[in-house]
């Protein structure tokens, strides 16, 4: 499968009062879909898809867990940055909460 | 007599002589009904009062008691779902059959994705954004990644068959979500279970409203809980009502049954295992109970009701654009309650000339976060475009923190929450709630005729705190060249005792009243209508709170601003003569008492009402307070249509 494989990796922290809960988690999911770099979560010693919506629900991160990002593959820092980017802005979940396709995102890229 | 019918006389009244409730277990709220055998089953004559005889031979029927989350009655077979859904004993396939298995798996995913994607189509058309975003979760859930590699490496490895794989993996799930301790989490548990049920709809060739199309006639579908697609795919001509052992008002099956207008009860308790075993039941959506196999004279007793009250309700809402004006040509403004903007179209129907309570928390509650102010302002903004330009109250949260996500932590946990923080007292406390609410009503507020109304006011510094944060969020909007509304109306919601005392001052410092008298019973009696214990004092009739609905009410017309009564006794034909001579010439209801109530108006002089208020203000007791205002309505409106040939007047 991956020739050619940047790997990068990031940490980042839920800030938002409810965690990463449904909603956060399907605008994470919907977001790193949109990278063709694997997207791996670490926390506790577990690693969870980033791409899948079943696997990041039973993550159960509250506010204020601690993650590790894990991205692999061509577009792997670009991936990183946008997905940091969407947990660090609480998944636009606050008084302005748009919807993540109301907000395109200057770091994505209109993914496939 | 016509015991269930629920447009005349006091109900909690009729209730205590008519049943005797014997508790058994000390949580399960299981009665045994004592049915009234004199009329050997014939529906006797109706009458507009129900009088109902003690009891002359007692045959034992389940009756068990829920929360009443959509009225109206419902008779006939019943169709018992299994609580954990479809079973299938596992099956293994053989090592050249995993390619097309595995094929086969994709092919059904696929669909599943595609009907959940429709089915939030319709949800989105039908129910409204909040409940199509659910199934919109749905359809991403099915399409997963992790779904489908772990689904597959079970066929793979473990050669079972697809709907197998499926089972193994959201079960496990499921599981895990159900043992987290978070409760928003484990809630979506069902969601899981939901979407594995329609993608096991797909594999094994059963449609996911399976129950559906088990239904040989229309019946009364009876669940552990409802799923949300379930709930979502009810269809009122097959399902008659329905009833679940789990669920509170707020749950998905009661927004959905209150909307689609299928009478539903809630919140059972342990009841499945009974009522396996029996044919058919009665749903009493307005009284909240469900009565397993019951006898002939019971059923028919239920027939009759639910044929009077259908046939009147249709004779009645054939009334519905006679103008609300008494005998002597008093003109009444009858609005509509409502939740969401879906029944706005019955409001109007039925002659509503606009709403006097657009409830707010639905857009709160079954959400993992606050709604966007983008969210609120769509949602406000669409019922005040059905309306086109009749009047809308819009009145801001009103629930308590017990019942938000932001408060869970158990340091949070109120030892009694209905004296706690709720309501405008949760908005002001919780600016970051609250405004968003503000902003998305002001930005709508150009789109109609806008008014706001804040609930469970106590005292003037609320009030005034509450206004200043409007004007507050008013020069924002303005200053990010957003239109505003100059003058907004601005009323409150008197419904604590408190208020009711200030309204003269109150009346200063708002455009209008709202008065709620749910929770102003429940504060000036203290008392929990919901506890059974105590229940028999909550009554509208109690001459304190009659006395504290005529202070706000002089109040306002000192003061030349506008009242209304947007509770329950709003709604209740036995109280229109009441608060007609108490002053009122404003009651908003939910839509489906609009017709009642308007047949009492036009049948009243102002005069005859004014006398009965002032003989109801003189009274001590609850109980004389009812019987004078039954017959003072009887003698007003002695005739009532018969259920076997509708009055055609």
């Amino acid at each position: 499968m991956s020739h050619d494989t940047t790997v990068a990796r990031r940490q980042i922290e839920i800030t938002n009062s409810l965690g990463l809960h449904l909603r956060p988690a399907d605008k994470f999911v919907k977001l790193a879909l949109r990278y063709q770099a694997e997207i791996r979560v670490h926390y506790n010693g577990s690693q969870f898809n980033g791409k899948s919506i079943l696997d990041l629900t039973t993550l159960a991160a509250e506010c204020g867990t601690r993650l590790e990002l894990e991205a692999r593959g061509p577009d792997a820092l670009d991936a990183l940055e946008a997905l940091a980017g969407l947990v660090s802005a609480q998944f636009y979940e606050n008084e302005n909460g748009d919807t993540i396709q109301g907000r395109p995102n200057t770091n994505t890229e209109p993914g496939p | 007599m016509s015991v269930r019918d629920r447009t005349f006389g006091d109900r909690q009244a009729a209730r205590g002589r008519l049943w005797q409730r014997t508790l058994r277990g000390g949580s399960e709220a299981m009665t045994r009904l004592h049915a009234d055998h004199r009329n050997d089953g014939m529906p006797p004559p109706a009458s507009s009062i129900s009088v109902p005889e003690p009891p002359a031979m007692a045959v034992p029927m389940h009756v068990i008691r829920g929360i009443a989350v959509s009225p109206g009655i419902a008779v006939g077979p019943i169709l018992v779902l299994d609580p954990r859904g479809m079973r299938l004993p596992p099956r293994k396939i053989m090592a050249e059959a995993v390619v097309a298995e595995l094929e086969r798996l994709d092919h059904g995913l696929e669909v599943a994705g595609r009907e959940a994607e429709q089915a939030e189509g319709e949800a989105r058309a039908r129910l409204g954004p909040q409940y199509a975003d659910i199934l919109a979760a749905h359809a991403r859930m099915i399409g997963d990644v992790t779904l489908r590699n772990d689904t597959r490496a079970r066929v793979e490895h473990e050669q079972i068959a697809a709907e197998h794989a499926v089972i193994e993996v959201l079960e496990a799930h499921a599981t895990r979500l159900e043992r987290l301790s978070d409760s928003y989490l484990a809630a979506r548990a069902a969601d899981v279970r939901d979407i594995e049920a329609r993608i096991l709809g797909q594999l094994i060739g059963q449609r996911p409203k399976s129950f559906l199309d088990e239904l040989p006639t229309p019946a009364l579908v009876l669940a552990q809980d409802l799923s949300p697609s379930e709930a979502a795919g009810l269809d009122p001509r097959r399902v008659l009502g329905f009833a679940t052992e789990a669920g509170g008002r707020a749950s998905h099956t009661a927004i959905v049954a209150a909307a689609l207008e299928i009478p539903a009860v809630v919140g059972l308790g342990k009841f499945l295992d009974i009522a396996r075993q029996c044919r058919m039941a009665v749903i009493d959506g307005d009284e909240g109970l469900v009565i397993l196999d019951p006898d002939l004279p019971t059923q028919a007793r239920y027939r009759a009701a639910a044929a009077e009250r259908s046939a009147r309700f249709q004779e009645l809402s054939r009334q519905a654009n006679l103008p609300a004006e008494t005998l002597d040509s008093t003109r009444v403004v009858l609005w509509g309650n409502i939740e969401f903007t879906a029944e706005i179209d019955a409001c109007l129907n039925l002659g509503a000339e606009g709403v006097g309570l657009f409830r707010t928390e639905f857009l709160f509650l079954n959400a993992e976060t606050p709604p966007s102010e983008e969210q609120q302002f769509q949602a406000y903004a669409a019922g005040i475009r059905a309306l086109r330009g009749r009047p809308i109250v819009i009145r801001t949260l009103d629930l308590g923190a017990d019942k938000l996500g932001r408060y869970r932590d158990p340091a949070d946990i109120e030892s009694n929450p209905v004296l706690g923080l709720r309501s405008l007292r949760l908005s002001l406390h919780d600016p970051g709630l609250f405004r968003p609410q503000l902003r998305a009503i002001l930005r709508a507020s150009t789109l109609g005729d806008v008014r706001i109304l804040f609930p469970l006011v106590s005292t003037l510094a609320e009030l005034r705190q509450a206004r200043a944060m409007v004007r507050d969020v008013a020069a924002e909007l303005v200053a990010e060249g957003h239109a505003v509304r100059e003058n907004l109306p601005v009323g409150i919601m008197v419904e604590v005792p408190a208020a009711a005392l200030m309204a003269d001052h109150l009346a200063k410092e708002v455009d209008f009243f709202s008065i709620g008298t749910n929770d102003l019973i429940q504060y000036t009696l203290a008392v929990d209508r919901t506890n059974e214990t105590v229940a028999e004092l909550y009554s509208a009739a109690d001459p304190s709170v009659l006395r504290l609905i005529a202070m706000v009410v002089e109040a306002a017309r000192a003061h030349g601003i506008e009242v209304t009564v947007c509770g329950k006794m709003g709604g209740e034909p036995l109280y229109t003569m009441l608060l007609l001579g108490l002053g009122l010439r404003q009651l908003s209801m939910p839509p489906h008492q609009l017709p009642e109530v308007r047949r009492v108006i036009r049948g009243v002089r102002v005069e005859t009402a004014r006398a009965v208020a002032a003989e109801a203000l003189r009274l001590e007791t609850a109980g004389a307070v009812t019987s004078l205002l039954e017959s003072a309505l009887r003698q007003a409106l002695p005739e009532t249509p018969e259920p076997a040939a509708p009055a055609t007047r």
